[in-house]
């Protein structure tokens, strides 16, 4: 009970400071509008070009591909917001207080995670323009989905955090973590009849189960699958799972 | 016997080859304000941190309120408030949150939170900025929240570490002013840190930390009784005169002061100027009684002042920050 008093309470300032930072909530929206709209178009202008089908098809498969990338960015950044409260010594209150290292890290992932979903989910509003069709079914779906790839992403911020003493290695990450994951999850690109080094990069991609499972669940079976969607979910679990429980070990080794 | 609260043996702690805190003892009583005094570097918030089991330590001994500091972390962060050196708050949390914050951290009973955060706030006189946003806060409203959110869970403790770096006199008072307040009307014991040395006269009890060990313990008044004595400059029209007055009839070492000053100690400076005055043989210019300060006490231990520049650069950084982000 005490502990999840703790855990409820990391988990509302997250989204309370999400909510009140509305140029935040704007301005991230900003990035997934330029993929979809000069990205997304070129690219299907270019398929176009150089033969196939047709150029809507390529929006319609890069939708749920940018909705985790939003996700991907903002469940990351939430984690990394553990670095800027060490910094500014809020972590430190965090810390002496009588609440488990478990349910510090559960809670900051929840926050992190609810946050990530509610701004991915706000990528929808731009499906009736790029007319990619969506259910409420479809969407009710959608959600857990979302929502577990967030904690997937966030359990590993967080890890990463725990050993983060800076900002300054926050760049080293993004470029060396965020980007590939990005680019080898499918949300791009469909993941078939790649080089095998690739390939490989792509099974220990967790962002690749969430992406996978995203697109099936928002398009059906149109576009190549990687895995049925129960695996997706059952990988994504478990990497959430054991992700977590290192990142409790490494909080509660810290001095 | 019983009744200290906090009991230190033999702590020894090091950070990688460099011995922070060398083998200190010392305890606290129940319900006193202890103080730590020191320079910066001093090893006083490194104490501090092991006691409040946010540290290891490689060894001795901590209890506090009998729990020991490494089986029993979770008992001993029930039963201290903690108010850091560095500022602690969620800035872009309103007042009221922050300290809502901690009490479901706390594990405060639902019903009185409301209560307690009122009561607090009350305490540190924030009750009408309760719903701004910490940011629109000044320096000295900051540390008061702090002081204010260390005492919701009601701590059997309370640790403050340096509780008014980088304020200006004015506000420092008057955060004494609080702590003095707090301990009349609570009986909560305080465990403080600073390296202001007037801050620390209101302490009970003053442990002088310098280089990682303590070099001197006692009450304040006992600790200035030590150097004993008060400190007289005067000046007069024939100095010369005077000095050899001063050495040959009243036997007292003088030593001719910058600007031509005489300077020397006398026990009782109140009880000596009167008498003096009347049998000086030199018309006296002017003349200056200083009682002893803790300054005076460190300074006759270490052979150093108490001051500033002990601080670096990473101090110096923080202090920057500090500012900066309280604007």
């Amino acid at each position: 009970m005490k502990e999840l008093a703790g855990i409820y309470i990391i988990w509302l300032r997250d989204v309370k400071k999400f909510f009140r930072d509305k140029p935040r909530i704007i301005g991230s929206l900003a990035q997934p509008a330029i993929f979809l709209f000069i990205l997304g178009s070129g690219l299907a202008i270019s398929f176009q070009v150089f033969g196939g089908g047709g150029g809507k098809d390529y929006l319609e498969f890069m939708f749920p591909g940018i909705i985790g990338m939003t996700i991907l960015f903002t469940s990351f950044f939430s984690a990394m917001s553990i670095i800027w409260d060490r910094e500014f010594g809020f972590l430190k209150e965090v810390l002496v207080s009588p609440l488990s290292r478990a349910s510090i890290v559960i809670g900051k992932n929840l926050g992190g995670s609810t946050v990530a979903m509610i701004q991915g989910s706000i990528i929808l509003i731009f499906s009736p323009i790029l007319k990619i069709p969506i259910t409420v079914v479809s969407i009710l779906k959608l959600l857990p989905i979302m929502f577990l790839t967030a904690m997937v992403i966030s359990s590993l911020g967080i890890t990463l955090a725990a050993r983060l003493k800076t900002m300054q290695g926050f760049q080293v990450l993004t470029n060396f973590i965020l980007m590939p994951m990005f680019f080898l999850s499918g949300a791009l690109f469909p993941l078939v009849d790649l080089p095998k080094w690739m390939a490989y990069l792509v099974i220990i991609n967790p962002l690749s189960y969430g992406i996978d499972a995203m697109r099936t669940v928002m398009l059906g079976n149109s576009y190549p699958q990687l895995h049925p969607l129960y695996i997706n979910v059952i990988v994504l679990s478990a990497i959430i799972i054991v992700i977590t429980f290192i990142g409790i070990l490494l909080f509660n080794k810290q001095e | 016997m019983s009744n200290n609260i906090i009991e230190v043996k033999n702590l020894v702690k090091k950070f990688n080859n460099i011995t922070a805190v060398d083998n200190i003892s010392f305890s606290v009583k129940e319900g006193e304000i202890f103080g730590f005094l020191g320079p910066n570097g001093a090893g006083k918030t490194t104490t501090i941190n092991i006691i409040c089991t946010l540290l290891s330590l490689n060894s001795g001994d901590v209890t506090l309120c009998g729990y020991n500091v490494l089986k029993d972390k979770n008992k001993i962060r029930n039963c201290i408030g903690l108010v850091f050196q560095d500022p602690s708050l969620d800035d872009r949390l309103t007042a009221m949150e922050n300290l809502n914050f901690h009490s479901l951290l706390y594990n405060v009973p639902r019903k009185l939170i409301k209560k307690r955060c009122e009561e607090v706030l009350e305490t540190v006189d924030l009750t009408n900025r309760k719903n701004d946003l910490v940011r629109t806060f000044s320096g000295g409203m900051r540390r008061r929240l702090e002081i204010a959110r260390g005492l919701i869970h009601y701590p059997k403790i309370l640790f403050l570490d340096e509780p008014t770096i980088g304020l200006d006199p004015q506000t420092r008072h008057k955060i004494w002013d609080y702590i003095i307040k707090l301990k009349k009307n609570q009986n909560i014991t305080i465990f403080l840190t600073t390296h202001y040395i007037e801050e620390s006269e209101i302490c009970n009890r003053i442990a002088i930390i310098d280089r990682g060990k303590i070099i001197a313990f006692d009450t304040p008044e006992a600790l200035k009784d030590m150097v004993g004595m008060d400190i007289i400059i005067i000046s007069s029209k024939d100095n010369n005169k005077l000095k050899f007055y001063i050495e040959k009839k009243l036997n007292k070492k003088v030593e001719i002061h910058e600007d031509d000053n005489i300077k020397f100690e006398v026990k009782n400076s109140s009880n000596f100027i009167p008498d003096f005055i009347k049998n000086c043989p030199v018309k006296i210019t002017s003349i200056n009684a200083r009682k002893s300060t803790l300054n005076d006490v460190f300074l006759n231990l270490t052979g150093r002042e108490i001051r500033e520049e002990y601080m670096n650069a990473k101090d110096n950084f923080k202090l920057k920050m500090r500012f900066r982000t309280r604007m």
